[in-house]
């Protein structure tokens, strides 16, 4: 048994012993689980890949005479103004202005919120255009300006939902190409896609919350930022293994980090044809080795974590809820699945080697005493279920 | 064709005055090359690219190219019609299955990194459509 202090001590001193989770499992093969969990500090988990439910604050300050910005464009991208003055919010899947998004269908989507996250991070000068209505206190009714992030006041990622559990397998069944968030799907279930670091996946090696919660200190693309809050559509209690692994999308987390702290290899704007824009972010999340169970689930193989195969020509858009059936990443990371009988290709969304960087460079970082962990403020549901949107209306 | 006969990727780039001779005739008729035109295109500005496989024995292809290069054109030896920007590949791996000839593929298991083997390029332009992170981009 350890403490998060007796653990903080470890890394102050640069004594920590720490594993990222493609590591840990072989070594507590070799070690035996008992005498690891007396060696092991830390383990880092971590993931790389689109997460749309992502997007920043940023504070402009005041320009002479003082705008109350009504209406707001960063680099042509419309962002969310309904704050205070100069205080807007910048969506990840905002098109930019003018984008014929589907109009002629499949759409390219080249620039969006995404991308304006990416040039932020990355130091670009860019456009903010805003106009006002005009008050007595904040009399400029127009502004065309150029900043880049170092002009900011503040510039913090605030995501709502971040690190999804667990995902579905997408496959199309339909008798037509369709074009999703999770890419390009050919009829006849020909392809499909997953997306999941699998068992670097940090919520996949904390399946029940046990030291990821509110408040836990977060590697967030470069950042040292936080969990804020559980994520938006965190349903804990789905179905889970025997092992207690889930089998669908399950837990989330709403994360939030200084952006001018970010490292721009982690923060990318996506395209997704005929679908839309969206971020892809780098995420390292440190699990406290506190007693064997903890390091046990650690240790969660691709073998042992099953996503669901759903159907995006029918059941994913009509929301039947069905699921075709469900296969291991173990499966998934060979390319190529069995549904039915029929052998399916498969691609992912996700990527393994950039989650990987992220997990070393954490383990990096704690090493060096340059990351210290923060126990949880408040655990994460496990009981919490999805409700879906009713249509209620006062004709039958 | 004959045993040492060998097959080599190469791009063309023609400027506006030479986009009308009859250069691919010659190289079928006078240098006994096999070609194999993956994608020709006529910008615009009347600029002509051509990425095409030629095959024939390794002197007759350099006597062609030699004889092509009378003519002001450029000639590209790596046949880099395709190219994959390597500091914005994630690696996600999400474009090996729409690459028909596996030009991109996951070469090592461990790593999981995409390689991207150019001389397999057919340049059916699938990866530049769908990758969601723009890393790959035509010369042309
Ligand atoms: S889809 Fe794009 S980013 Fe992903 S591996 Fe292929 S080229 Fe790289
Ligand atoms: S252009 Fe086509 S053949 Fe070439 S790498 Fe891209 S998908 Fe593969």
């Amino acid at each position: 048994m350890k403490t998060y202090e007796q653990i903080n001590d470890r890394i102050e001193s640069g004594k920590a012993v720490v594993l990222t989770a493609d590591e840990v499992m072989d070594y507590v093969d070799k070690k035996g689980l008992q005498a690891a969990a007396k060696e092991v500090d830390v383990v880092t988990t971590a993931t790389f890949g689109p997460m749309c439910s992502s997007g920043c604050f940023l504070n402009f300050g005041h320009s002479k005479p003082k705008i109350r910005m009504s209406e707001a464009w960063v680099a042509d991208v419309l962002v969310y103004t309904g704050i205070a003055a100069v205080d807007v919010y910048l969506g990840c899947t905002q098109l930019r202005h003018g984008d014929p998004a589907n109009m002629y269908p499949p759409g390219e989507f080249r620039y969006g919120g995404g991308h304006v996250i990416e040039d932020l991070v990355a130091g670009k000068t860019l456009q903010l255009f805003a106009l006002s209505y005009g008050t007595d206190c904040y009399p400029l009714r127009e502004i065309r300006t150029y900043f880049s992030i170092q002009d900011l006041n503040q510039a913090i990622m605030v995501n709502p939902r971040n690190c999804y559990q667990n995902y579905n397998v997408a496959i199309n069944r339909s008798d037509r190409t369709i074009y999703t968030y999770m890419g390009k799907l050919e009829p006849h279930q020909k392809n499909g896609n997953y997306c999941s670091a699998g068992q670097l996946s940090p919520l996949l090696n904390d399946p029940f919350y046990e030291t990821i919660g509110v408040g836990t200190r977060v590697w967030l693309a470069g950042a040292h930022g936080h969990v804020y809050a559980e994520g938006t559509q965190h349903a804990g209690g789905g179905a889970r293994t025997p092992d207690g692994v889930p089998m669908g999308g399950a837990g989330t987390l709403a994360l939030t980090g200084d952006m001018k702290q970010m490292k721009k290899e982690f923060v990318r704007g996506v395209s997704f044809i005929g679908y839309g824009v969206s971020l892809a972010l780098g995420i390292g999340i440190p699990i406290p080795i506190l007693n064997e169970e903890v390091l046990r689930r650690t240790c969660v193989r691709d073998r042992d974590i099953l996503a669901p195969v759903v159907d995006y020509g029918v059941d994913y858009p009509q929301n039947t809820g069905n699921v075709i059936g469900h296969v291991s990443y173990e499966q998934l990371r060979t390319g190529q699945i069995q549904v039915d009988g029929k052998t399916i290709e498969v691609g992912s969304l996700s990527s393994y080697p950039k989650a990987l960087e992220v997990a070393n460079l954490l383990a990096d970082e704690i090493r060096r005493g340059d990351f210290r962990l923060a126990a949880p403020i408040a655990p994460l549901r496990k009981d919490a279920k999805m409700k879906p949107l009713v249509k209620r209306g006062k004709n039958r | 064709m004959n045993d040492d006969s060998v097959t080599k990727k190469l791009m063309f780039y023609f400027p506006k005055c030479v986009c009308d001779k009859p250069i691919i005739y010659h190289l079928v008729k006078d240098y006994h090359l096999i070609v194999n035109i993956y994608r020709a295109k006529v910008t615009p500005e009347e600029e002509g690219y051509l990425v095409l496989d030629v095959t024939g024995t390794e002197e007759a292809i350099q006597r062609a190219i030699d004889f092509v290069k009378t003519f002001d054109v450029t000639v590209n030896y790596s046949g880099k019609g395709v190219v994959r920007d390597e500091e914005r590949c994630s690696h996600c791996g999400y474009c090996v299955p729409y690459c028909p000839p596996g030009a991109l593929k996951i070469e090592d298991r461990a790593t999981r990194k995409v390689a991207y083997n150019e001389s397999e390029c057919i340049e059916c332009l699938a990866c530049i459509r769908i990758c969601p992170f723009g890393a790959c981009t035509s010369a042309f």
